[in-house]
């Protein structure tokens, strides 16, 4: 008996074992916030779609202008050159506090930057 | 009947979520209420459980072994198989929680070719799918640590650029996902076959498409009806710390995810999956074989009041004289 409350408190202890990490590290309210310092203009996609689907919409670009040539990307919000560096960056200029806010609070590590560099972050405040 | 029953007993579940988030913004309902009741039951309900398991009495070592029990030192004697220390128990137990030992052994009855006999074959399908579907279970639920931990621990980040380390599509397919599915499919198709369906209740299909539907939603989410991680992760981080919020960027799916998980959880007290428990409260493996070396006292063992057939015999000794029965107090040849 005393064996088996053993055993039941230890499970109760790794089932909330995330809740007391959280306030460990006290950051149980965190919710990343995110900085685009030189907004120029719409996005290519709208908010909501780019939130979901901007991987999506990346690996689209990287095979049509990588594999297929083209270079243009029309949406609802115009026509914009194919480019990471050239098009995304330009207003999401800041890759710590745009892509990896979100990116480390998702625990998520995309490939992008085994290839791209990292944009300089040009010292303006 | 048997498989139907639970078939759309799921489809009624998944009908009712995704049309009450769809349709009647009952997000509130289903994504903060429904979690927190059936978290709550589940865990009561396992507690009750076990206590009920742990108040039943073992007041013998009822072990089941396959292995050679310990007798004289020329023996050679199998210490796991038939364990007669702590330490050959807690071996015994733990093979067979991380490796499932005795499925290993699982064999089949058939016919021979020429239907005279009945044959034991060997049958590792089934150890091998189980093996697969728990340990990749588990992959899955260490993965989902991400929407729970801040900041995500890097164990858990590599644990999941393993899991996708084909990279396929973007988002990529994780290997757990596949193996899972595939073993979740063999489960259910394992129970269509005619002898295993006569003995199938619909409980037994009801986890398994409580599990494929699970999964199947946390797929979809994933590839097709895609949903924002970090809303997610806001979202069940409010859960746990009960500052619940409704979050724009959640789908129908996320809520049919998390409104299966509800009902399995609420489910497992009082399923079969209650074995997770039970196999380390399986008297037949969790105790010594050491019946035949210790002596175990009845532990409700309680002086009886006895009265022996000399003591009978004394008392009615004139009534057995009068009526001619020879008396063993007096007759030495009925002694003997």
């Amino acid at each position: 008996m005393v064996k088996i409350i053993i055993g039941l408190i230890c499970l109760l202890i790794i089932l909330f074992s995330p809740v007391g990490y959280n306030v460990i590290t006290g950051r149980t309210g965190y919710i990343p916030l995110l900085k685009t310092p030189q907004y120029q203009g719409d996005c290519v996609e709208g908010t909501i779609y780019m939130r979901k689907r901007h991987m999506e919409v990346l690996e689209r670009w990287r095979n049509a202008y990588v594999r297929d040539g083209i270079k243009r990307y029309v949406s609802i919000n115009g026509i914009y050159n194919i480019s990471l560096t050239g098009t995304c960056l330009k207003c999401h200029s800041n890759k710590a506090e745009f892509c990896d806010r979100c990116h480390d609070y998702g625990g998520i590590k995309p490939g992008c930057w085994d290839c791209h560099h990292i944009p300089e972050i040009k010292a303006e405040k | 009947m048997k498989i139907a029953l639970p078939f759309f007993a799921i489809a009624a579940i998944v009908a009712v979520i995704y049309s009450g988030v769809k349709f009647y913004n009952l997000q509130i309902f289903f994504g903060i209420v429904l979690p927190y009741i059936c978290f709550t039951l589940a865990i009561v309900g396992f507690i009750a459980r076990i206590i009920r398991w742990a108040a039943s009495p073992v007041p013998f070592h009822i072990t089941t072994v396959c292995g050679q029990q310990k007798s004289l030192p020329w023996i050679s004697h199998s210490k796991i198989e038939s364990p007669t220390t702590g330490m050959g128990v807690l071996l015994r137990v733990i093979g067979e929680t991380i490796v499932f030992r005795s499925l290993f052994r699982n064999d089949r009855a058939s016919l021979y070719k020429d239907k005279s006999r009945v044959i034991y074959s060997s049958d590792k399908l089934l150890w091998a799918g189980a093996l697969l579907f728990h340990w990749f279970l588990f992959i899955i639920v260490l993965r989902h640590l991400r929407l729970f931990l801040e900041p995500v621990p890097y164990w858990v980040i590599t644990l999941q650029n393993m899991d996708g380390i084909l990279e396929t599509t973007i988002p990529g397919v994780y290997i757990s996902n596949v193996i899972v599915s595939l073993s979740v499919l063999y489960l259910i198709l394992r129970r269509f076959r005619s002898r295993i369906r006569y003995i199938s209740l619909p409980a037994d299909y009801f986890i398994l498409f409580l599990l494929g539907s699970i999964i199947l939603s946390g797929i979809l989410m994933r590839h097709i009806y895609r949903v924002d991680i970090l809303d997610a992760k806001a979202f069940i981080m409010g859960l746990i710390y009960l500052k619940p919020l409704v979050h724009e960027g959640l789908g129908a799916m996320f809520y049919v995810h998390l409104g299966l998980v509800s009902v399995l959880f609420m489910y497992i007290p009082h399923s079969k999956l209650m074995h997770m428990a039970g196999i380390f409260l399986s008297p037949t493996r969790n105790l010594k074989n050491d019946s035949r070396m210790k002596r175990h006292i009845n532990p409700w063992g309680y002086p009886v009041k006895e009265h022996t057939y000399d003591e009978w015999e004394e008392e009615f000794k004139d009534a057995l004289k009068e009526a001619g029965i020879p008396l063993e107090g007096e007759d030495v040849r009925l002694r003997q």
